[in-house]
């Protein structure tokens, strides 16, 4: 039994039925996405002020990741205009950037996780802060050597964009002067537990976006050759996600990166 | 094999057949979508490069004024996304309809959070 209104509109809708299902999935992403910037403004707001972390984030590579994404966005939209006219070769081509453009945007995400995940807050027994990036932490030895400074107090390691010039030094630190040591990961502060489950979730989206963008721009395009139309509205349905993914992300870079 | 001997036919004798034509019948042109994705392009740059520009204006504009911006040239660069890449300037009223009820709820979910502004948890930095 053949799928009814995978091409033509349905009368009662004006919709072909995957063009109003993947509006009714992104309304429930909408809220999922929702759901975490409400948390987001509830902890922001109720922060005591100069307690919120500012400028943690490297602004260069977020903006870098943005242009990226916007540019995946064209070319995913370019894809299916091409199919729209019959040109499959450049069908190929925009979506293969596209493909590579969302690869890029892991990657760089990738890059700044590993970051944060390597740098370290180390308290030390004398009641100062060592604060930078892990460069030795083997357990057989007795220290642990970091690229970083020390700080009096945390306060000094609250809006880092106000500090111009900050010197980092390498640090041998013995094991036996750490109070506690502990990376920028999600259980740092509350700040850096909505920055990793926010781009997290978003990246996972665009892992999901980019295995379905991947499927039609390889094993998937047979469908070409025997049903076009049909083939032309999967293109459509799928740029329709990633456009949603490209909309979250120009909220996620202000309110994570900017604000 | 046969519709893609219609869509070639379609295009040499001019006229769109309905695999070239967008949800309202319209023609789809190569070109004309080429200068829209860089119109789009060009205004996300420009929204970017601003949403930057205030977050680094001085002390004396407060964090409240700054948010206010930023966010709002983020709804603007949200808007022309939506509106030019997603369609949605010219979509379906079924389309709105759902996008409505997903304003409303969204509304409220943001809506409940400010409300409650005088029961927000303080200190909520660890």
């Amino acid at each position: 039994m053949d799928i009814p209104y995978t091409v033509q509109a349905r009368p009662d809708t004006g919709l072909y039925n995957a063009k109003l299902g993947i509006w009714l999935f992104l309304a429930s992403e909408v809220m999922l996405f929702g759901g975490l910037f409400s948390a987001y403004v509830l902890l922001r707001v109720g922060a005591d002020p100069g307690t919120w972390p500012h400028g943690w984030q490297n602004v260069t590579l977020g903006t870098v990741n943005t242009i990226v994404l916007a540019l995946s966005a064209i070319t995913t939209l370019m894809a299916w205009v091409a199919c729209k006219v019959g040109q499959f070769g450049k069908f190929k081509f925009f979506h293969g950037c596209t493909l590579l453009l969302a690869l890029s945007f892991l990657c760089i995400k990738l890059f700044e996780y590993h970051d944060h995940l390597t740098h370290y807050e180390i308290h030390l027994t004398d009641g100062r802060i060592a604060d930078g990036h892990m460069k030795e932490n083997n357990p057989a030895e007795d220290y642990v050597m970091i690229d970083g400074r020390y700080v009096s107090d945390e306060s000094a390691l609250i809006d880092l964009r106000a500090q111009k010039d900050v010197r980092e030094t390498e640090i041998k630190i013995p094991r036996s002067e750490i109070k506690d040591m502990q990376s920028y990961g999600p259980w740092h502060n509350d700040y850096l537990a909505l920055y990793f489950t926010m781009t997290g979730l978003h990246a996972l989206h665009i892992l999901g976006g980019s295995i379905v963008i991947g499927y039609l721009w390889g094993p998937g395009r047979k469908m070409w050759r025997t049903d076009p139309e049909r083939f032309t509205n999967r293109v459509e349905v799928s740029g329709l996600f990633w456009h949603f993914v490209d909309l979250v992300w120009i909220f996620l870079f202000p309110v994570l990166y900017l604000t | 094999m046969s519709d893609l001997h219609e869509l070639k036919s379609a295009a040499q004798a001019g006229e769109p057949s309905a695999a070239q034509a967008d949800s309202h019948g319209h023609p789809v042109d190569f070109n004309l979508y080429l200068r829209r994705c860089a119109f789009v392009f060009v205004a996300v740059l420009c929204a970017v490069a601003l949403m930057i520009g205030i977050s680094f204006l001085p002390e004396h504009y407060t964090w409240t004024h700054k948010v206010a911006l930023i966010l709002g040239i983020a709804c603007c660069n949200a808007f022309i996304v939506a509106g030019f890449l997603m369609h949605l300037i010219s979509e379906k009223k079924l389309v709105y309809m759902l996008l409505a009820f997903t304003v409303f709820f969204f509304a409220g979910l943001m809506g409940l959070t400010i409300y409650a502004m005088n029961d927000f948890p303080t200190g909520t930095t660890h």
